[in-house]
This record gives structure tokens, sequence and C-alpha cells, in this order.
């Protein structure tokens, strides 16, 4: 190509949009106009396209565009054996991984009725890497929400925090963000000898650091201004919309599927579910949602450190122990239709399995997924706001777009 | 918190153009329903409160494949104050897959059956806005069926990798 060719030339057909607009210019009323929000936008936390009708500069409508990272994980999944579908499903969520791959794995093994043999050594060991992952999430969401309300610093904070977990998973799994640990009915590999102690080590070192990070970011006031009273999600709409996670507890209910269900250990453990109670606006503000995430990671670190008390006590490691003793070699459940749902750092993730008995490979694998529905409710909470309050709105949501398009 | 059976005998009334079956293997149990009866059924389990099924989890489409000619949907809804999960099965002709839109009841219904269209092509009938969510607005026919076999171009890009 020659160096002097116009890369930009102006052709007709460039205005037209692969994803045309919903709202169209000609039933506008006076001084009513569309702006285009995203997919390339830094607030937008990935690529999320919103279609924004504003009046002046209060916010009319919103249109929501996704589907730019959409990577075909059901096709995938379909043409998969059970086991490969893993490294999938970490690409889903890819911020909490380990979430993810918990719920899927504990859908599988229950489809194939082994997860009552489950060593409770690996199952301890998994909770523990899923909270772990739980905070570094958590840790994303608050630090972004930070930078987009205009407070930098705690982001670096947060991102230097966030590295030590991150270079622990890495430790245990070899990849820092997409782990594939989990494997149906063990795990890839033992936790490494001496992850116990620096896993100690990081609770000792985190827990002042988030009281610092609580005076500065959501104890602050600009950070209180700007998220009090913004983004109301009122409770019956939460439900009825099924917002989940810190968006329905933001909202004021006690609903965590960690207690509700009590899957995998979480009955032998101890820990708080914090909700929204409406401290600095009304319940289900944007504060409210940040602060449940704040708590979350609190009682993340007690669970944690129960996790480590029983690995190191009862559940302790020996020479002669197997993580993949239990692990199939054929992986061919029932013929069942079943629906498997656990609490990842965002809501309930869920995955809907066909197995038709006769193959490796599910039939239908359909992942219900916590961003995409949290992300529905945007156009409810979103009318009638500043465009800068939108800004702060779509942040509080907390949706990772790989697990939104999937 | 009723039992299954009870559940069944409280849709049953609800259930004018078929027969209601039910599938004890699947897990939360589930009640194979007429196409035509589903709204009907959905309102009762929301509004009953005896039921109050007042989330809806999941929205699933399904494809059969062109030899068993059918399509299904799979609806998991699940009551909070009750606890208690329950999964609804549609089967739809694979020549005209229509349905009932349950946007009515559920606003989580609007984007999971916009996803189903996308995917399968089934058309919900009083969908408020039903189009394309996840691919492009052009993007012709539908991935998740098995007989699905894309397009050679999208837009002068080869679509073959």
């Amino acid at each position: 190509m020659p160096t002097d060719h116009i890369q930009y030339q102006y052709k007709d057909d460039n205005l037209a949009l692969s994803e045309p607009n919903k709202l169209k210019a000609e039933n506008l009323r006076a001084e009513e106009m569309i702006i285009n929000l995203g997919p390339q936008h830094p607030s937008t936390h990935g690529v999320l396209r919103l279609e924004v009708l504003m009046d002046g500069e209060i916010v009319r409508e919103v249109v929501p565009h996704i589907g730019y990272l959409h990577r075909c994980f059901e096709k995938h999944a379909e043409n998969l054996p059970y086991n490969q579908v893993i490294p999938f499903v970490d690409r889903l969520d890819y911020v909490a991984s380990m979430n993810c791959e918990h719920a899927y794995v504990m859908g599988v093994e229950r489809m194939l009725g082994i997860e009552n043999q489950i060593p409770k050594r690996i199952e301890y060991i998994r909770v523990l890497m899923a909270e772990l992952n739980r905070i570094s999430s958590h840790f994303i969401a608050i630090g972004t929400y930070g930078m987009d309300i205009g407070a930098f610093t705690p982001f670096f904070w947060i991102m230097r925090d966030r590295e030590h977990i991150l270079r622990m998973l890495e430790w245990a799994s070899g990849a820092r963000l997409l782990y594939n640990y989990f494997w149906i009915g063990g795990l890839f590999y033992d936790i490494p000898v001496g992850f116990e102690t620096r896993c100690r080590e990081f609770t000792t070192y985190i827990k002042p650091k988030l009281q610092e990070l609580e005076s500065i970011l959501i104890d602050n006031k600009i950070f209180i201004d700007r998220t009090a009273g913004v983004g109301v999600l009122p409770l019956a709409l939460a439900i009825n919309s099924g917002c989940t996670g810190p968006m329905l507890r933001g909202s004021g209910l006690r609903y965590d599927l960690r207690r509700v269900d009590n899957y995998s250990v979480y009955p032998e453990l101890e820990f708080e579910i914090p909700i929204g109670e409406g401290k600095m606006g009304k319940t289900g503000d944007c504060w409210d949602r940040t602060y449940v995430r704040m708590r979350e990671i609190d009682e993340s670190i007690k669970i944690i450190e129960q996790c480590l008390d029983r690995l190191e006590g009862e559940h302790k490691r020996t020479r002669d122990f197997d993580p993949q003793a239990l692990v199939p070699k054929k992986i061919r459940p029932k013929a069942q239709d079943f629906y498997v749902r656990a609490e990842s750092p965002k809501g309930e993730l869920g995955f809907f399995f066909r197995a038709d008995g006769r193959s490796d490979v599910p039939f239908r694998c359909k992942c219900r997924s916590c961003s995409f529905v949290n992300l529905s409710v945007l156009p409810e909470i979103s009318k009638g706001v500043l465009v800068g309050d939108l800004i702060a709105i779509i942040g509080s949501i907390d949706m990772v777009m790989g697990e939104v398009d999937r | 918190m009723l039992q299954f059976e009870n559940i069944v005998a409280l849709v049953t009334p609800c259930v004018q153009n078929g027969p209601v079956t039910t599938d004890e293997s699947a897990s939360p149990k589930a009640i194979v329903l007429p196409v035509q009866d589903l709204y009907a059924v959905c309102h009762e389990l929301y509004h009953n409160p005896a039921t109050y099924f007042d989330m809806l989890s999941c929205v699933t489409g399904l494809d059969n494949g062109p030899e068993a000619g059918t399509m299904e949907v799979i609806y998991n809804l699940y009551s909070i104050p009750h606890n208690q999960g329950l999964m609804l099965k549609i089967v739809l002709a694979r020549t005209e897959p229509i349905v009932d839109s349950l946007c009515a009841l559920w606003k989580t219904a609007d984007w999971m059956e916009r996803e189903v269209f996308d995917m399968y092509g089934i058309t919900f009938r009083n969908h408020p806005d039903l189009r394309r969510i996840l691919l492009p607005a052009d993007w012709e026919g539908y991935p998740l069926r098995k007989d699905y076999k894309h397009q050679d171009y999208y837009r002068n890009v080869k679509v073959e990798y």
C-alpha cells in the first residue's frame, strides 16, 4: 500500500453502523439530542456502548448496546468435553476466574454425583482461592469506580495490593488471571509448600491497608457527594430485574447464595452478609453498593483465615494427598437438565446444562451471567440523572464485559 | 414452601391446551407445558402467595436439531421467600418458533429473551423491544442452532478464519 494512501476516506456507507441506533433523530423533541458514549471509553469499563438521549445535561433515556466482546462461549462449550470447557469459563469473568470455575466445576460434579466424595481439603483450598479472587475482583470494582469518580490514588494503592493476591494465585496455579486450577473432581495441584504462611502474611498486611482505603475513598466527602443518593435501585425493582450480588444486597436484602444454598464448605465457615442501609443517602444508592463490596472484603478475609486454620489443622497437607485422585477419566453425566448457581463477586453465576448421556460433550451449556442481568437494570435507574451521575451509576454496577458478552 | 406435586396441581387448572408433564430427573424439577399456556402459568406462579416465584433466574434456548424438529425454551424460576427453585420447559416446532414473552411479569426476561431470539430465532410475542443483542443487527442466521452455517462474508470481511 502506498504511504500517501488516505486511510479515512469518507464514503457514504461509513455512517451505516453495524448496530443501528434505537433512538431516531426524527422522534426527538426540541432541545433533545442523542449522544453516543463508548464503546471505547474508559468509564464504560470495557466495550460497552451507550446511546444516551439527553435534554441539556439531563439523561432522558439510555440504550445499552453490548456484544463487542462476544466470544461464542456457548457454541464452544457445545463442541468440547466438560473438562476442556474450564479454560473458557475462566475467560467469562476474567477478574474472578476462580469463582467462575468453582460454579462450573460444582455443577458438573453434582451431575456426576461425586460432589460428596470430594475431600474436605480440596473444598477448603477451593474456597480459599475463590475468596482470594473475590477480594481481587472487589479491589478492581472499588478502585476503578474511584477512578471514574475522580479519585486516582486509591486505584494505585489497590492495584499494588491486588498484585499480592495475583502473585499468590500465580504461585499456586501458574497463571496470573486465567487459572484452570479447579478440575472436575479435584484440583490441578495441591497448594505449594509455604502458601499458608504467605497467605497469613497477606491478611495481616491487608487489614490496615483496607482501613486506609476506607478513609481515603469510602468516607471521603467528595466520594459521598458523588455517590450518595445517586442511582437508587429500589428493592422491588432489583428483585424483578434479577439483580444479584452486591447490587441486590446494596438494596437491603440479606441474600447471599453462599448462605442460601450452603454449597461447598461455606456452612462450616463463619461470616456475615453485609447489606446497604442507606447510611449516607438512600438505601440502594451507589454508595451503598460500594460499601457492601468494602464490607465483603472484610468478610472474605475472615473466611480466608478460617480456611487457613483448617488447612494447617485438621486438613493438613500429607505426603500421599493427591488432589487429582478423584478426577474422573471419563466425564459422562446421565441424561438430565441441570441448573447450578453460585455466588460470584458480581452475583448469581449460573450454568444450565443439558447432558444427553451419550457423549462427553454438553448438549447445551448456558451461562447465566450476573453482569449481563445487572447491566440490564441500567436504563431503569439512570432516567432523569445528570450525565456525570450516569458515569457513577455505570461504575457502581461493576460489570465485566467479558461476562456480559460471553 | 410447596412440594413439587402441589405446584403441579396448582398450575394444572391454568393449562387448557394440552397435557402437563413433569421431568423429575431435572434439577430443579421441571414442568413441561404447552406453549400457549406459558404466560397463564407464570402469571399464577408469580402472583400466588403460596409459590411467589419473584425471580426469573435464567432463560435458556435449546435446539434439538433438524431431525427432531423441535426447539425448547427453559425457564428457571426462583422464589426468595420460599427458597425454592422450579424449572419450566416448553417445546416448540422448529418451523414456527413463537412463544409469549414474560416481560410483563419479570423485567429480567427482556434481555434474556432477546438473547434467545438472537441465538435461536425464537420470536417472543408482546416483547417490547425484540432486537438482536449480542450479535450485530445485520448478522445472518442464528448461530446456536444445530444446523447453523456461518455466512461467507460479513461486510466484505471473510468470516472463516
